[in-house]
């Protein structure tokens, strides 16, 4: 029994890493963009909502109402203002930008912030939970895999059956093509960029009620979300919940094996299905 | 509806256009013959947008459009069925035909009046655009480009690399586009295949207008001379 709940719990946390990695995905799915920059605007999100819930006395789950719209108005003047000037046949300066940018953020955390680690509490709800048999489930981490399974199938209606989204598709297809369509690339990018930092902000959310955060804990956040979407298949939406899942489930087993391994042990997961499936579980079939 | 006037196009140090002029009456069909490389397809994808131009040197419906990027250029009445028709390839036919709806505007087409054009198409509408037969692909690149009610139609090459059953096939739909008023002006390396289907045409060589008449009633040898320019 003891095994089964660890693996239920890893589960569960794998539904957070698979919200890192969606944007991720989505991001580089539509522009082959590689936002390195991507962990930290989870941090940045932890901010935000940090100074909504001190400032206006919300709870953190109430300051997403806030904190998602500012993201998404943000990761659209990004991209606009500055990623769409980045973008062309070379994947460089788009790699290089966004590391600068990673840290811009970090130091800008730092001196606004201070490097004390913070965390958003979320009062009762944080130690709720419901018995399933014998097993203990906490209700938070719950509700934040529900918010995953909810945000990655409404993510999949959007792609595969709106018009919109099949302009992200076509865009990622063949831009040039798709200009002919009367699509304006530019936009379809930030609208991109802005839906993946809306995910973002409600990760982000999630994450600092369940841990502490600090201005540089962003790209350990980044890795997991790389690890998550490789592990799932470029382009697919459903197998990066699926990575965020083996990724979990490999770091609750690995720590339950012994508390020093929980890191290693999703590492040597990802590693060895890089090994056997180099383009992941689920990749998509056209590339 | 259409005036050209001095368009110029050029990549990096090669000048690919020099200087051509044309005017073009709503509901005609007019075809651009050349040998390659003449500028043919350089010409459509300067008026599609994917070159830019001049502000005057396309002049479509009164309003000076030179200057616009293609997704604009689309919303103001011209659609460009591209060479080698790139579909999309993780788009469905139907999804391909949809995506031609993106920024339509108003008008007749739709996906039922598209299958009824190419019935073939409708019993393959879950396949991959990519997977189906070259001349199935130029359909759904035709039907894509119809989908946005355009006012002025390209077809650049749509012939190119099928076989002459196939082509006949296709060209068999062009009265029903032009039932609807839409002007059409289609390049094409076959003479006799764009001197069939044409009222008018303009013969290219070396980026420069070389000949133009009424399709049918200018010489083949005087066509010819124009064409390979000997």
């Amino acid at each position: 029994m003891d095994w089964i709940n660890t693996v239920l719990q890893g589960v569960l946390l794998g539904g957070l890493y698979a919200m890192f990695a969606v944007g991720l995905s989505l991001i580089f799915g539509v522009m082959r963009l590689v936002n390195i920059a991507h962990g930290d605007f989870i941090v940045l999100a932890s901010y935000l909502a940090l100074v909504v819930v001190s400032h206006f006395g919300l709870s953190p789950l109430a300051s997403l109402a806030v904190v998602v719209p500012i993201m998404f108005i943000l990761g659209y003047v990004l991209q606009r203002v500055l990623l769409n000037r980045t973008l062309g046949n070379d994947i460089l300066p788009p790699l290089l930008v966004t590391f600068g940018l990673s840290i811009i953020l970090q130091n800008g955390l730092m001196q606004v912030f201070s490097a004390d680690s913070q965390k958003l509490s979320q009062g009762e709800l944080e130690v709720a939970s419901v018995s399933m048999g014998s097993l203990s489930v906490g209700v938070m981490p719950l509700i934040v895999f529900c918010t995953a399974v909810v945000i990655i199938g409404g993510l999949q209606l959007l792609f595969y059956k709106s018009s919109i989204g099949r302009a992200f598709r076509g865009t990622s297809d063949d831009q040039h093509t798709a200009q002919l369509m009367g699509i304006n690339n530019a936009r379809i990018f930030g609208i991109a960029m802005a839906l993946a930092m809306a995910v973002v902000s409600i990760a982000a959310v999630f994450l600092s009620i369940r841990t502490s955060f600090d201005p540089t804990v962003g790209p350990a956040r980044l890795l997991y979300g790389f690890e998550a979407v490789i592990i799932g298949g470029l382009g697919s939406l459903w197998g990066t919940l699926a990575g965020g899942v083996i990724l979990g489930v490999a770091q609750a087993v690995g720590a339950k094996i012994d508390p020093g391994w929980q890191i290693l042990a999703g590492h040597l997961v990802f590693l060895a299905i890089l090994v056997v499936r180099p383009r992941g579980l689920f990749p998509r079939s056209v590339d | 509806m259409l005036t050209i006037k001095n368009l110029s196009a050029r990549y990096g140090d090669f000048q690919a256009l020099f200087d051509i002029s044309l005017e073009l009456q709503q509901g005609e069909t007019v075809a651009i013959i050349g040998s390659n490389g003449a500028g043919k397809s350089t010409f459509l994808r300067s008026l599609a947008g994917l070159i830019r131009n001049a502000p005057d040197a396309i002049v479509f419906n009164g309003a000076a459009v030179g200057d616009k990027p293609a997704n604009q250029i689309l919303s103001s009445g011209i659609a460009l069925v591209p060479e080698g028709r790139r579909l999309f390839p993780s788009l469905s036919v139907e999804e391909n035909l949809r995506i031609g709806a993106y920024r339509k505007r108003p008008g007749n087409w739709s996906l039922e009046r598209i299958y009824e054009l190419f019935p073939v198409l409708e019993k393959l509408r879950k396949r991959p655009g990519t997977a189906l037969s070259g001349g199935q692909q130029q359909m759904v690149a035709i039907g894509r480009a119809l989908m946005s009610n355009p006012q002025l139609l390209l077809c650049d090459e749509i012939s190119l690399g099928l076989a002459p059953t196939t082509i006949k096939d296709i060209y068999a739909a062009l009265p029903s586009i032009k039932a609807d008023g839409t002007t059409v002006m289609l390049v094409e390396q076959d003479i006799n295949q764009a001197l069939a289907v044409s009222d008018r045409f303009y013969c290219f060589q070396e980026g420069r207008v070389s000949l133009t008449g009424k399709s049918g009633e200018v010489g083949m040898d005087q066509i010819k001379t124009a064409y390979f320019g000997v």
